[in-house]
This record gives C-alpha cells, structure tokens and sequence, in this order.
C-alpha cells in the first residue's frame, strides 16, 4: 500500500488534479490575505464564494458567456466587501460578528435566488465551462505536459493572481498603502491618506478575489451549481493565510500542499477505504488546517492592526 | 462620516433599536416576497397563521425556540467574554452523540434520574469539545474563531461515520439514523400530543441561571470584565485564562444541552440532520437578544416564528424557504448596525 501511494506522486494525473484543487484556495486566500493586509479579517469569505460560485454560474447559464460570468462574480464579490467594510470599517462593528453575518447572508440570499431562478431541479443544470487548453508542444511533453500543460484558462488565471498580488503589495502605492493601513494606521492617516477608504478599497479587491475562487468551482473545476459545495474553503483559506504568514508566494506552497493532501486523500480512500471509513479522509483538510494554525501561531509576523478599529482622534 | 460616542445612553434606546432592526429586516423580507411575485401581506399573514394559527403551531414554535434559546446563550455567553465561539454547531452534535451513547440501553436508571444524567453528560461532552480550543487560544494564540469553525466539518463527518456505520440502528430500513433513546431518557411533553417537550422549560431554566451566574456570581462579574478590557481585568486580578475556561465550559455545555434536548425531547433519536444550522443562527438569536440571556428567550422565540412561520408561509404562497435564513442573517447586520447607533452617534458633516 505503501508503494501505491509513492508511486501517486509520480502520477501525472494526481498532479494534475492537486492543481485543480488548489485554484479555488489560491484565490480565495490571496483575497483574505489582502483583506487581513489592510487589517480586517473578512469572515464573510465563505458566503462571497458561495455568491460568486452561484453569480458565474448563473451569468453563463442565462446566456452570458464565461468571462462575464468571472468579471460578474467579481463585481458582486466585490459589493459585498464594500458591504462588510460599511459595517467593520465605517462603523467600526467587531470584524467576526460582521464576518459570519456576511457568510450567512450572502449564502442564504444566494441559495434563495438559485430557487426562484429553478424552483424545483433535482439535477443542478450544467452549463459549458471552461475547457482545457491544448497548448502546442507544451500539452504534448510526457508527465509535465498533463500535470501542467492541460489546464482551462480560468487555472493559469488563479495561479497569475499570485503575482499580480505580490506586485499590487509591494510595488505598487495601493498596496504600500493597504499594508500600513493593516500596520500602523495612524501613520497613514498623518501621511493625509484615507485610513477608512484605503481599507474599503481591500475589502473590494479581496472579496472580489474570493468570489472568484467560488466561480472556479462552477465555471471550471465542476460545470453545475450545488447546495452547500464552498464546504469549508473559506475557513480553510483563513487558516492557510496564517500559513503562508501573509505572503502571496507562500500562500502558493500553502494552497498546493493542502490541495496535494486533498487529492491524496482521494486516492487513499480507493487504496484504503475498505479499512478505513470515508469520513475520516474527508476530515484531513480540515485537521491539517487547525493543526498548520497551531505550528503558524508561533509565529512572530501578524498585521499589528488585524481587527482593530480605526476611528480618527481615538488613540490606539 | 464620522461616529462619535455618546456620553449617555437613554435607558429606551437600546430596546428601540433593537426593535427598529427587526422592522428593518421584515421590510426587507417583503421586498424578497415581492421578488418571487407574491403578496407580502398575504405572506405575513400566513406566517402569523404558520406560527400561532393553531395549537400544533404553537407548540412548533416552542419546539423550534428550544435549540436555539440553548444555541443562542452559548453564543451569548462566549461573545460576552469576546470568546467566539462559531463552533456551536459542532458542539450540539457532540451532545447529541453523548445522549445517543448512553441514552440507548448502555445504563438503564429511572426517569428521574435517567433525563438529569442525560443532560449533564451532554453539557459535559459539549464543553470537553469547546475545551481545547480555549486553551489552544490562550496558551498559543491559535485564533478561535477559525478553529471552532473547522471542528463544525469535522464532527459533522464524525457523526456521518458513526450513522452509517457502527451506531446504524438495525432497524432502520438503510436510513442512516442512531437507535431511539431507551423510553427512561425521553424528555415527555408539555403539551400532550405536540412536540414541544420539556426541553423548553430546561431551555428557559438555563437562561435564568445564566442569568444568574452574570449578574450575581463573581465568575460572572469576570467574565463580563475580560470581554470589556482583558488587560484591565488582569491588572486587577482576574485571571483571565480562569475566566475563558470557565466561559467555554458553560457555552460548549449549553451547546451540547441543545443537542440531548433535540435527540431525547423532540426526534428521539439521533439524525444527520438534526440540526438545520441551529449553532449558527443562534448567534442570530445572541445578537438581537443584545447578549442578555433573558434576551435570548425572546429572541429565540421571534427567530423560532420567523422559522415555523416562513416554512408555513413558503408552502402556502410558492416562495423558497431560504427566505427564513435571509431574514435571520439580515438581523444579525441590521441589530450589529443598531448596536453602534445605540453606543455612538452618527455625524455626518463635521470636521474631518
């Protein structure tokens, strides 16, 4: 058994598959990371996916075609960080309380559109989703070519934004600036920049990533739209940010290692399911998600004003 | 736009915009009834009648208020401490698995006694499952929130393998389900005939206590001082990882409680779907019960009508029953807004 589960990593398919997995974790956690950067921690990550995954599908499914359907999600990704930053940033309400208000309201308002857009369908509609790309000689190349090389569009999209994300934070003054704003807000405001608006603006672009990170799902990754099938990713990106202590490259390690462990435990339940029941395969990504929380706590780096407030003439 | 904090708050503010909100919320709720193209008035209507129209509606009600007036004072009490607790879910289920372990024929006693063991082997249960997280909180910093949210998944899946395979009832025709409590362990019923059962009185019995334990104990003044200022608190002598402790024993146990009360008082045995989100909207319930316990009974009881009501009214007019969810979640939004208006004021031109 041992040897069957070596032999997976030299398993094209198993490759290929963990870099599927990790395209809907990629993005969300990019967006949480630069929510978190500005100092808001946006639990509301699980409803946006859900949103997002229901507003890309549901776009291409009344007609439009796929890339409307991503730049919708992110327009209705990013409405509902403008949300959120009315509440945890205008009004300074605690970040968690708005977080899980915006999860809930987001996937309940989501599940009761997709009812009255198909009031009883046992099987969800399938839409055209994105198809792999063959991509000239590089498709073709033994092993590498069907790990990486046979991918849709909307994957090497996902793993673009890793550096188009380390670029807006470190090169860019948006970025310079979200990362005081997460830092040492006062400083920012002394500089005559907007605390509130600067954090409003992340909430925007993070959740607008993170809605993307649901339309992989329905427009990529699977073609139809299902109750409840975010499962968890939001919460695992939070933990995976912490993993990846707030650096985009590393939230790539990060996202590939749980979605390796995903695929893995695939695999294993085929190899061992007889002896070990589903259930438990199914509980690792989660496990492991606490357990990378316990060992990333240690560390030193956190944004100084994650969940802090920032109300102008009030010291902190 | 800038909040300006008051410096004294009229002793009728809170409770009316507390009660603004949930207008707020009902406004927005006939926009969504208007939406699916029914009648907002007619659908009111039928969740009034879904709710009080009858005997058996009432004590639907009831029964629907039971878990969330446990499920709302473990998110009560937890976010009183600013200890979020997000894993109610996870720890009603764990109280569901305790009944359902030794309320199925492994011990056997009297009424009497056999319903009280129940009951404290769940809140023990459900504290045990809250228990680590604390102290991976206060003792290396692991944030709570994500980890209690996480433990939901895995229990969930937990209680998924022990249904299809070890505690399947034989007896069940294939349905994934436990075997029923042995009849000693069975909450009866209040209303003869109805589902609503004893539960509800433990479930507002609770709430006194709790509300005794906050207002008269000094675990209770502690807990409320670690919430408004941990540093303050520790620099006059309360210690803090104590007081944490001590505050998710209660909200893990009341949390389980929740789920001996749904497994031994209202199904009898042990599904996966005994609880339809029941540990998340109790924050729902702990929010617009402004974190009170004795708001919490209302509370609960408001959101157990919108439940049974919206679920009646979905039927009766053809509108998804999500709409009851969408309610909930837009009272969470609309009572954190009312909240900040009753603690700052808004000013909207002023010096910048």
């Amino acid at each position: 058994m041992i040897l069957d589960l070596l032999e997976l990593l030299f398993n094209a398919g198993f490759w290929a598959a963990t870099i599927r997995i990790a395209c809907p974790l990629l993005l969300a956690t990019l967006g949480e990371l630069i929510c978190e950067r500005a100092g808001v921690l946006n639990l509301g990550i699980e409803g946006i996916m859900t949103i997002g995954a229901l507003v890309g599908w549901t776009t291409v499914y009344l007609g439009g075609d796929l890339s409307t359907g991503i730049l919708v999600a992110a327009i209705v990704g990013a409405s509902f960080g403008l949300l959120h930053a009315f509440f945890s940033v205008y009004l300074g309400a605690s970040q968690h309380v708005t977080g899980i208000g915006i999860t809930l309201f987001a996937s309940s308002i989501g599940y009761y559109s997709f009812r009255l857009l198909l009031p009883s369908s046992t099987t969800p509609p399938k839409i055209m989703a994105f198809q792999p790309l063959e991509i000239p000689f590089f498709s073709d190349i033994p092993f590498l070519g069907i790990a990486l090389f046979q991918h849709t569009a909307f994957t090497y999209f996902a793993f673009l934004m890793i550096p188009a994300v380390f670029w807006l934070m470190n090169k860019t003054p948006l970025g310079l600036s979200i990362k005081v704003a997460g830092e040492n807000p006062m400083a920012l405001e002394a500089q005559g920049l907007d605390v509130l608006f600067v954090r409003t603006i992340a909430l925007m672009l993070g959740s607008a990533l993170m809605a993307l990170g649901g339309a992989y799902l329905t427009m990529s990754a699977f073609d139809a739209f299902y109750f409840g099938m975010v499962n968890g990713r939001g919460w695992i990106a939070i933990a995976l940010v912490i993993f990846a202590s707030w650096q985009p490259f590393r939230v790539m390690l990060g996202a590939i290692l749980f979605a390796g462990l995903d695929a893995f435990q695939v695999r294993a339940q085929q190899l061992a399911g007889a002896f070990i029941a589903y259930q438990f395969f199914l509980m690792l990504p989660y496990l492991l998600s606490i357990v990378a929380m316990v060992f990333a706590a240690r560390s030193t780096y956190y944004p100084r004003a994650l969940l802090i407030p920032f109300r102008r003439g009030e010291r902190h | 736009m800038r909040l300006e904090a008051r410096e004294h708050t009229p002793l009728w503010l809170p409770w009316i915009a507390i009660l603004s909100s949930g207008l707020i919320t009902l406004i927005f709720a006939a926009i969504l009834i208007m939406v699916a193209g029914a009648s907002p008035v007619t659908g009111f209507y039928e969740l009034y009648k879904g709710a009080f129209g009858s005997k058996n509606s009432i004590a639907e009600t009831g029964a629907t208020a039971t878990p969330l007036i446990f499920t709302g004072l473990a998110a009560a009490i937890a976010f009183r401490a600013r200890f979020w607790n997000i894993g109610a879910e996870g720890q009603l289920y764990i109280g569901a698995l305790a009944a359902t372990y030794f309320g199925t024929g492994l011990v056997v006693f009297s009424p009497l006694v056999m319903v009280p063991f129940l009951l404290l082997t769940g809140f023990l249960f459900g504290a045990l499952a809250l228990l680590p997280m604390v102290l991976l909180r206060q003792f290396l910093k692991v944030d709570e929130v994500v980890t209690t949210l996480l433990m939901n998944f895995v229990i969930i899946l937990l209680v998924s393998y022990l249904l299809e395979g070890p505690w399947k009832d034989p007896y069940s025709l294939g349905w994934p389900q436990a075997s029923p409590v042995i009849d000693q362990g069975v909450l009866p019923q209040i209303i003869p005939r109805t589902r609503l059962h004893l539960g509800f009185a433990i479930a507002i019995t609770m709430a006194f206590l709790v509300w005794y334990i906050q207002s008269k104990t000094s675990f209770g003044f502690s807990s409320r001082a670690v919430g408004f200022n941990p540093s303050t608190a520790k620099h006059s002598g309360i210690s803090v990882t104590k007081t944490m402790i001590g505050v998710a024993v209660l909200s893990g146990g009341i949390a389980g409680l929740a789920g001996v009360s749904e497994v031994a008082g209202l199904k009898g045995y042990l599904t996966l779907d005994l609880s339809p989100g029941f540990g998340y909207t109790g924050i729902a319930v702990a929010m617009l019960g402004n974190l009170h316990p004795i708001g919490v009974i209302f509370s609960a009881i408001f959101i157990a009508i919108i439940y049974v009501g919206a679920g009646a009214m979905s039927r009766a007019i053809e509108v998804p029953t999500y709409l009851a969810d969408v309610i909930v979640a837009s009272t969470i939004l609309t009572v954190l807004v009312s909240l900040i208006l009753i603690r700052y004021r808004i000013m909207l031109r002023g010096k910048f």
